[in-house]
């Protein structure tokens, strides 16, 4: 079964709120409806959002470090929005593993983001409907697109490439392999909640290098010079395992 | 949580509601069985109207709660997974059952339909309150369930949550049907009213009391190590993401400093639960009119409920609050 998923890697990001605009560009635009916002341009403004950027510091002056924290709906696996829904308006497709909300069924009644514990879920205060990230639904299938176009807006806009998307299932896909090999972890674990969603660490980037390895040793033209120089006529690594 | 008042009166509504058809049905069955005087239709039916006064009321403020009311019907369709659409469907099931038992005490249709052992005649109107007494409970454990059964909401996600929402709302129920028994001249039947009240009143405040004491000694399982996945001790945010409000800032905290809400938390064991159980006792020592008293009671005790409910939400902190600590 595909189950589709960002994965967004720390590592990379830089806070840029790229994928935050392209969100809202891309989803205020579309046929579900605007997402409306109230005072734009005056005090007090606020309005409808799938995707945020947060920055957190962590450690102690001066061993600092500022970890930026894009968080969207995490497309849980074990979704605990879909069933306190008394309409079945949130619901989570078979097909591809998405949580969508059916804005035609929604009543507003907000029970979903209390029983969501990451706080992704907003109502819209014009629609009067519970809206989140669609994970673009209405991108990755859209045959007016070019293929290569076919992925969430956050993804297509990030800079930095910081935010990868795929199927979590299938484990030849970018998002498995970064997942496997990148520690890929998920947010809040202790509610059994299964977020589709991975976030990559941050990590130290340092690469070690043995001596040998400045130099090719199977250099099969001997181009690069090395030391100790293997005379032309001495087998080199590869004479010896193609013995 | 943010406290909704369409919420916090529906709860506390229906609840006086159900409590008091709970003592209307307890009463005509003890009367049955000559344990107290029997109560007279007339007062079953006018009592079952002031009873389904309340769930109508409750109902109609629960609509202030939705952002598309129109859409209301909808609600009763994911019976199987969701407590919001049980409690859907099990109020509006209740509020036919109440009508009908007024109805059938108001016109007197009451025809034996059979024999018990011993004697006692198996009557429609018993039959049709205790199925109400039945949906009356099943409407309270479906109504708490709401709440309790969202694991991360730690205070809610206690049985406590669904003992104390049939206890006080059966305590209330009971203060309203004694001060209508007073007032309706139904004598007989006040100091019985009363006495449950003041048992349930006293047992809500136990109850009330022991979910206090397990939330002020609740360990949140969230911090913000598990919400970002990052292991470190000390981690600050610095910025939410945005410098305006948003849904998540709005409804998931109260807005009140910590004093107001201590000062919610003594207002409502105060008047919910120890004044109206004085009053209660002064009714049941002296030898005064009661109707007075029991009215003021009821009408403290309600609107200590109303206080109580506030709190209950308020107390609750979800765990989406930790990523909206700071704003730069």
């Amino acid at each position: 079964m595909t189950q589709l998923a960002l994965v967004i890697d720390l590592n990379v990001c830089v806070g840029c709120h790229a994928c935050v605009t392209s969100c809202k560009e891309w989803n205020t635009s579309g046929d579900a409806g605007p997402l409306v916002d109230q005072n734009p341009y005056d005090a007090d403004p606020t309005g409808t959002f799938f995707n945020r950027v947060q920055s957190f510091e962590v450690g102690e002056y001066p061993n600092t470090e500022t970890v930026h924290f894009p968080k969207s709906c995490l497309h849980c696996e074990e979704p605990p929005c879909v069933p306190v829904c008394p309409t079945g308006a949130s619901y989570k497709r078979e097909s591809d593993g998405i949580v969508l909300v059916d804005y035609d069924k929604c009543i507003g009644c907000k029970y979903c983001s209390w029983a969501c514990p990451y706080g992704v879920r907003e109502v819209d205060a014009e629609r009067k409907v519970m809206t989140k990230c669609t994970l673009c639904v209405d991108r990755i299938y859209n045959e007016e697109l070019p293929e290569w176009d076919r992925k969430p807006a956050c993804v297509r806009a990030c800079p930095t490439n910081a935010r990868l998307y795929g199927d979590i299932h299938d484990p030849e896909s970018v998002v498995s392999k970064a997942i496997r090999e990148a520690g890929g972890y998920q947010l809040m674990p202790e509610w059994g909640t299964k977020p589709a969603n991975h976030y990559l660490p941050r990590r130290k980037t340092h690469v070690t290098i043995r001596e040998d390895e400045v130099e090719r040793a199977d250099n099969p033209l001997k181009i690069d010079s090395q030391l100790p120089k293997p005379g032309q006529e001495e087998p080199s690594l590869d004479d010896v395992t193609s013995w | 949580m943010h406290p909704a008042f369409s919420v916090i009166f529906l709860t506390t509504l229906i609840g006086a509601g159900q409590g008091l058809f709970l003592a209307l049905f307890g009463a005509e069955s003890l009367g049955h069985l000559g344990v107290l005087p029997a109560p007279g239709s007339e007062f079953l039916a006018l009592g079952s109207l002031i009873a389904l006064i309340f769930l109508v009321l409750g109902l109609v403020a629960s609509f202030f709660h939705l952002g598309r009311p129109e859409r209301a019907w909808r609600t009763a369709t994911k019976w199987r997974t969701s407590w919001l659409a049980r409690e859907v469907i099990v109020l509006p099931a209740f509020m036919g059952v109440v009508f009908l038992y007024g109805v059938a005490h108001w016109f007197g249709f009451n025809p034996p339909l059979g024999t018990l052992a011993g004697g006692y005649p198996v009557l429609p109107t018993v039959l049709l309150g205790a199925l109400g007494a039945l949906l009356a409970i099943v409407l309270y454990i479906t109504t708490a369930m709401i709440y309790a059964c969202i694991k991360f909401l730690q205070e809610w996600h206690s049985p406590l949550t669904v003992v104390n929402y049939t206890v006080l709302g059966a305590a209330s129920g009971f203060t309203l049907a004694a001060a209508y028994a007073a007032w309706a001249g139904a004598a007989g039947l006040v100091n019985f009213l009363v006495t449950v009240a003041i048992v349930l009143t006293i047992l809500g405040l136990a109850t009330r009391a022991a979910s206090l004491v397990r939330n002020s000694r609740i360990k949140a399982k969230s911090t913000l190590q598990t919400a970002i996945g990052v292991k470190h001790p000390k981690i600050q945010q610095k910025s939410q993401g945005f410098m305006g409000g948003s849904f998540n800032t709005r409804e998931f905290f109260h807005h009140m400093s910590a004093a107001f809400l201590r000062g919610m938390k003594w207002m409502f064991l105060l008047t919910a639960f120890v004044i109206p159980a004085v009053l209660l006792v002064v009714v049941l020592a002296t030898r005064m009119d009661p109707t007075g008293v029991l009215i003021a009671a009821f009408v403290i005790q309600y609107l200590g409920l109303i206080a109580e409910r506030w709190f209950f939400f308020a107390q609750a902190n979800h765990p989406q609050n930790i990523y909206y600590q700071s704003v730069a």
